[in-house]
């Protein structure tokens, strides 16, 4: 039998699952992109279905826990996206900024 | 030699027609970018028949002076010199940061209050100046003794040269940054910086000074 948490936390990845899907579908995310997304919540749904497999790894890697790998790995990759989040807005950023220079100049030599 | 005075501006009205119209009585290439204000900056500007360009919206005194200076040198400028809106530095310190350009000694002159006058300045912002200054040796191996000041004089090389990226606030640092890649000579050159309560009021925050700093560091270290 599974527990409520589990129950819950399927529900949860399923849904995040079927939003990467129809991203994908949109042709709003890239090829890349679908692949590391269908990647975190197909493994996390194992996991939770199969929560041994963190205990697996977590003795495998000399950590107590199989959640506490989770956490572990759950920040880990929280860490990476945030960087990546940061990059894209500063090149957004910069990006705008170009346009409404070109504008600035462009208005005045009119 | 074409010189070139260039002005970023944001809410600026009620001091930078005063400090335009002090320029002009010396200098007749002046430039006022004006970033995004909600104010009439720009219509002041214009009305005083100088060069007047405005940023449809803000985007830092970075951007905005980046774009004073490409208009500049598609104008043939040979000597650019940033300078505040709000009159916190005196037209006839001008002089003194052309003067090393123009005799060809260096390629960038750097306006610094603690070799001039920092008048009224409180501790607090002399505390977290005289931080930035070590911040910047840290960061870039530069010695200077005011390294936020944004009264700086450039040759047409040295414009060229330096590319600002940085919108915000940090392209201080992304200056000197830009100084020690290209490998070019500068210069302090002492100015008076004086602080009003229109001054103390409109400058930074010395959190902001801090966010500014953690950015500088993850620009140099981390991309």
């Amino acid at each position: 039998m599974i527990s409520v948490i589990q129950f819950l936390a399927l529900l949860f990845s399923l849904f995040a699952l079927s939003r990467v899907i129809l991203r994908a579908k949109d042709k709003k995310i890239t090829s890349g992109e679908l692949v590391f997304w269908l990647g975190i919540w197909i493994i996390l749904i194992v996991v939770i279905i199969f929560p041994e497999i963190s205990s697996f790894f977590a003795t495998f890697l000399g950590i107590g826990r199989g959640t506490d790998a989770i956490l572990y790995a759950s920040i880990g990759i929280l860490f990476y996206i945030v960087f990546r989040l940061y990059v894209k807005l500063e090149e957004t950023q910069k990006e705008l900024t170009k346009i409404v220079r070109e504008r600035a100049i462009k208005n005045k030599k009119k | 030699m074409n010189e070139f005075i260039v002005i970023a501006a944001y809410n600026e009205e009620e001091k930078i027609d005063k400090v335009i119209k002090d320029l002009k009585k010396e200098y007749k290439n002046i430039i006022v970018v004006d970033d995004g204000s909600e104010d009439k900056t720009f219509d002041i500007a214009k009305k005083n028949k100088i060069i007047a360009l405005q940023h449809v919206i803000n985007r830092g005194q970075g951007a905005a002076l980046k774009t004073g200076i490409d208009y500049a040198l598609s104008k043939k400028a040979d000597i650019i010199v940033t300078f505040d809106a709000d009159g916190q530095f005196l037209v006839k310190d001008i002089k003194k940061v052309i003067a090393p350009i123009k005799k060809g000694i260096v390629d960038v002159v750097l306006g610094s209050r603690f070799l001039g006058k920092a008048v009224n300045i409180r501790p607090l912002k002399k505390f977290v100046l005289k931080l930035g200054v070590l911040v910047v040796y840290f960061l870039y191996g530069i010695k200077v003794t005011d390294s936020q000041n944004g009264f700086r004089g450039l040759s047409k090389k040295a414009a060229k040269k330096i590319k600002l990226t940085c919108d915000r606030m940090d392209h201080a640092g992304e200056f000197f940054w830009e100084i020690t890649k290209n490998k070019l000579k500068y210069k302090e050159v002492p100015v008076t910086v004086i602080y009003d309560s229109y001054s103390l009021a409109k400058g930074q925050s010395w959190t902001k000074s801090i966010e500014i700093g953690i950015k500088m560091f993850i620009k140099r270290f981390l991309m």
